[in-house]
């Protein structure tokens, strides 16, 4: 997690903008450590490197069972507290913290590219 | 992540600080729970000390929120700040809870 900040603190991203990314990537890894291996101990890389634009890309990489986190649905954020899903926020968090997610299942692996701008929401 | 709890009339006050992430959000998740089947109704949750919280910490503050309202009881939040704040926003948490900025205005609205 510290190499991530690294590469974003060294682009001049702000700490706000730093522990978005922080949060996002630590959701993903999250995700890995829960549903990745079922039954066995797995790996996961984490590497992060640069577009053309100047866009971070944190490229999160198992070989686990496939997990696309797009079929996973969105929680109704208006929902009341009665009504309100426990699960779903961790995945909700990552795509409103980034500004782009990938996911692909290249052979045995699961490739998620988070692609992050310096400022949210902006190009 | 620590955790302190005082009562003041019939109101818990639980300040949390440090990290609320998949490590430590299940021990503040127990912590409640347990107050909750001991008979405390209503709670103030002071964040002023929280620096990051993760979707594990929101999962649990629903788990809790969940509970006490079951039981007629009722949990509200002061002192968000930073990334804490913003997490909250982005999650649809300003519109399901009641936030504050202090202990202070919380109390006189509890």
């Amino acid at each position: 997690m510290s190499s991530i900040s690294h590469c974003a603190r060294e682009r001049g991203f702000s700490p706000e903008r730093i522990s978005e990314i922080e949060l996002a990537t630590e959701e993903a890894l999250v995700n890995v450590f829960k549903y990745a291996y079922p039954d066995k101990i797995g790996e996961v890389e984490v590497t992060c490197k640069w577009d053309q634009e100047g866009r971070l890309i944190i490229e999160i990489v198992d070989s686990g069972v496939p997990f696309d986190m797009f079929s996973i649905g969105e929680p109704d954020t208006t929902a009341d507290i009665s009504k309100r899903k426990i699960g779903g926020l961790g995945i909700f968090l990552i795509k409103k913290l980034t500004d782009d997610v990938q996911y692909q299942r290249e052979g045995t692996k699961n490739v998620l590219s988070l692609i992050v701008n310096k400022n949210r929401g902006r190009e | 992540m620590e955790i302190g709890v005082r009562k003041e009339k019939n109101v818990s006050i639980v300040s949390v600080t440090g990290r609320m992430d998949a490590v430590t959000a299940p021990e503040f998740e127990k912590s409640l729970l347990e107050l909750i089947s001991k008979g405390e109704k209503k709670f103030l949750v002071n964040l002023a000390g929280l620096e990051y919280i993760s979707s594990a910490g929101l999962r649990s503050i629903l788990v809790i929120a969940k509970q006490s309202k079951a039981g007629q009881g009722e949990v509200i939040f002061s002192g968000l700040k930073g990334p804490v704040e913003e997490v909250f926003k982005i999650s649809g948490f300003h519109s399901i809870f009641k936030i504050f900025d202090s202990e202070e205005a919380a109390l006189n609205q509890i």
